[in-house]
């Protein structure tokens, strides 16, 4: 495998990605620190989503290395692998089980063994039972534990989700857009959450909110037309002029 | 491990069912045999027969409902497995005639010695005997369902794509056991039949014993699909159904999750088809027909899928008011059966049993004002 990829946690070198012609993801390159929290932000179109699609397997790129802990090729892996691997993925829109209670969704996205009959004949253990307790007390969602999570609200989802991550417990955690449809109170909260996940996990956070970025104060990537404009803190990439034409300044 | 599973399934109202299903194994039987033709709690031998073939659907809804409630994998073809396992129990019936046949051949069925067949086919070795029928019974519509199953789930074939390869495969199956060089007595199928395990099928006894069969299959099936539902993997399968790709980002083998059920609700199935036929005397090819599957779909959402009580409930209503219909008004059972799917569909999307506990713990604040409530913070 790549020399380069050593070390690193995430190592995307070179890929591209076209749909019908259109190239979402042109020339990436990007590297991830274990431990790292890294904010990527751009333009609608930049292909951040894709770019997340594609380390999570959901799609395959046209070319490129994708490599995850210095030695796994994810290119090779489909979703469920991945999952196991240790990598972790929110979605934009909150996405938790509707029709299970809170406990019942973190209990799934807890990370114990996935198979069919591990699972039809698993025993919730003390251990679990304080586990799903720490994670709810931590999401605020104690008191809403038996509730349908259909019956929360937007921002509770989100928790929800970020809590079913948390319970999962990835070495490597892609969020995508945690903010958005959120109030400032639940905002801030949200950026309370990931700095706390941050704190034994790596983080990557794409999000459109400047204030929210400022706040999560962690090395941002700027992605323009699928590869990458400019990297550094958020101060040297919004003085940079690329950026600024591209970005920032319309 | 198999205690605490069976522990988990046995909830209260899974207890309700199983006795209930028990006691009727038990009092029907008696209620036919020990009481005189005259008495007013006396049950006349047409209803045994007919309640069994009622029991069998309910079994066959059950098995639909494990895929289709739980699991959203809406099968348009369980008739097939269905089928399979009443030709399985065909074949041993045939067998068991021997030389009371209209030919009088010892070993060949009447149908072979009819097309003029020398030996018997490979594949009706072994059906003289019952535990190798009994275990064909499970076992082909289970390969049949793991094959299919294999290739359809891994090139993640879901929703109308999945439904419309099902109503295929059941197509298939229909004209081919149609053709007579298949060797499953083509157009007409098997019947005739004299015996099973040694007891005349026609006798009261056997038709009584046969509807405690069926009773007590389906509480065992019951008991089976609550532990399945009760337990983490049923919180797996109705997370595959609400969020698939969910799922899979958490590392779920979704694949392996839907084969799993897909395999268990065949097997069930089968073992539906193999109790109908010796109460029916008689499988053939109809019983593969698209229809017969659709009709399957039909009865669960009556009954209210997603539910366990449900397709049980929907099964023998819906063939009751089948009975009951067709002997006042044959040619409009079709219309009513259409109108009663349109209006459930519309009316009752949770069926019956999903409408009355949906009544039963009936709170204020439901699925719309909290919708809204999203769709107002969203918008802040």
């Amino acid at each position: 495998m790549t020399k380069a990829a050593q070390g690193s946690l995430l190592y995307l070198d070179g890929v591209s990605v076209a749909f019908d012609g259109f190239k979402a993801i042109n020339n990436l390159s990007l590297v991830l620190e274990p431990g790292e929290m890294r904010a990527i932000i751009g333009p609608n179109g930049a292909g951040k989503t894709t770019m997340m699609d594609i380390v999570t397997g959901k799609t395959r790129p046209d070319t490129g290395d994708v490599i995850f802990d210095g030695e796994i090729d994810l290119t090779h892996h489909d979703e469920t692998d991945i999952a196991a691997l240790g990598i972790g993925r929110k979605f934009q829109k909150p996405t938790v089980f509707e029709s299970h209670t809170v406990e019942d969704n973190l209990e799934l996205a807890l990370d114990r063994r996935r198979g069919v009959f591990a699972t039809l004949f698993y025993d919730q253990t003390e251990a679990d039972r304080e586990a799903i307790d720490r994670i709810l007390e931590t999401t605020r969602l104690t008191a809403r534990r038996r509730e349908l999570a259909a019956n929360l609200s937007h921002g509770q989802k989100q928790w929800l989700e970020i809590g079913m991550l948390l319970a999962q417990n990835p070495k490597l955690l892609l969020v995508d857009e945690p903010v958005a449809g959120m109030t400032d109170a639940e905002t801030e909260e949200t950026a309370r959450l990931l700095r706390e996940i941050a704190q034994n996990h790596s983080v990557v956070v794409v999000e459109h909110d400047m204030g929210f970025v400022r706040e999560l104060d962690v090395k941002v990537t700027v992605l323009a037309e699928g590869s990458v404009l400019a990297e550094g803190s958020l101060d040297h990439v919004s003085a940079d002029q690329k950026v600024i034409e591209n970005y920032l300044g319309r | 491990m198999i205690t605490s599973f069976v522990f988990k399934a046995l909830d209260r109202r899974a207890i309700w069912v199983i006795a209930v299903l028990v006691g009727l194994a038990v009092l029907v039987p008696l209620l036919n045999l020990a009481l005189p033709a005259g008495h007013p709690l006396h049950v006349p031998n047409y209803a045994i027969s007919l309640m069994g073939k009622y029991l069998n659907y309910a079994l066959l809804a059950l098995a639909l409902d494990l895929v289709w409630g739980f699991c959203g994998i809406l099968s348009l073809g369980h008739g097939a497995f269905f089928a399979l396992g009443g030709y399985a129990m065909g074949m041993y019936l045939m067998r068991q005639i021997g030389s009371r046949g209209v030919y009088g051949d010892p070993v060949l069925p009447d149908f072979m010695v009819f097309l003029n067949w020398q030996e018997l086919p490979w594949f009706w070795y072994g059906f003289d005997t019952f535990w190798f029928a009994a275990i064909m019974i499970v076992l082909v519509p289970g390969l049949l369902a793991f094959v299919f199953g294999w290739f359809a789930f891994r090139s993640r074939v879901t929703g109308v794509y999945l439904s419309i390869i099902t109503q295929a495969m059941t197509y298939a199956l229909l004209l081919a056991f149609f053709r007579n060089e298949m060797g499953f007595g083509g157009n007409n199928g098997l019947t005739d039949f004299k015996d099973i395990l040694g007891f005349a099928i026609q006798a009261d006894t056997t038709r009584a014993a046969l509807f405690s069969a069926s009773a007590l299959a389906l509480s065992a099936a019951f008991l089976i699909c609550s532990g399945i539902v009760r337990s983490k993997f049923g919180k797996v399968l109705v997370a595959v159904r609400d969020a698939e790709s969910r799922s899979r980002f958490f590392g779920y083998r979704v694949e392996n999750v839907k084969l799993f059920v897909f395999v268990i609700s065949a097997m069930m199935a089968g073992v539906a088809g193999a109790l109908y036929v010796p109460q029916v005397g008689i499988i053939n090819p109809g019983e593969f027909a698209p229809a017969n599957s659709i009709e399957i779909v039909v009865w669960t959402a009556v009954g209210g899928r997603g539910t366990l009580v449900g397709p049980i409930v929907g099964a023998v209503l819906v063939n009751a008011g089948k009975s009951v219909f067709t002997a006042a008004f044959p040619e409009f059972w079709l219309f009513a059966l259409g109108a009663l799917f349109v209006a459930v569909t519309l009316f009752l999307p949770k069926g019956i049993v999903g409408a009355l506990s949906g009544l039963r713990k009936w709170r204020p604040r439901r699925a719309a004002p909290v919708m809204a409530d999203a769709a107002g913070e969203a918008a802040e």
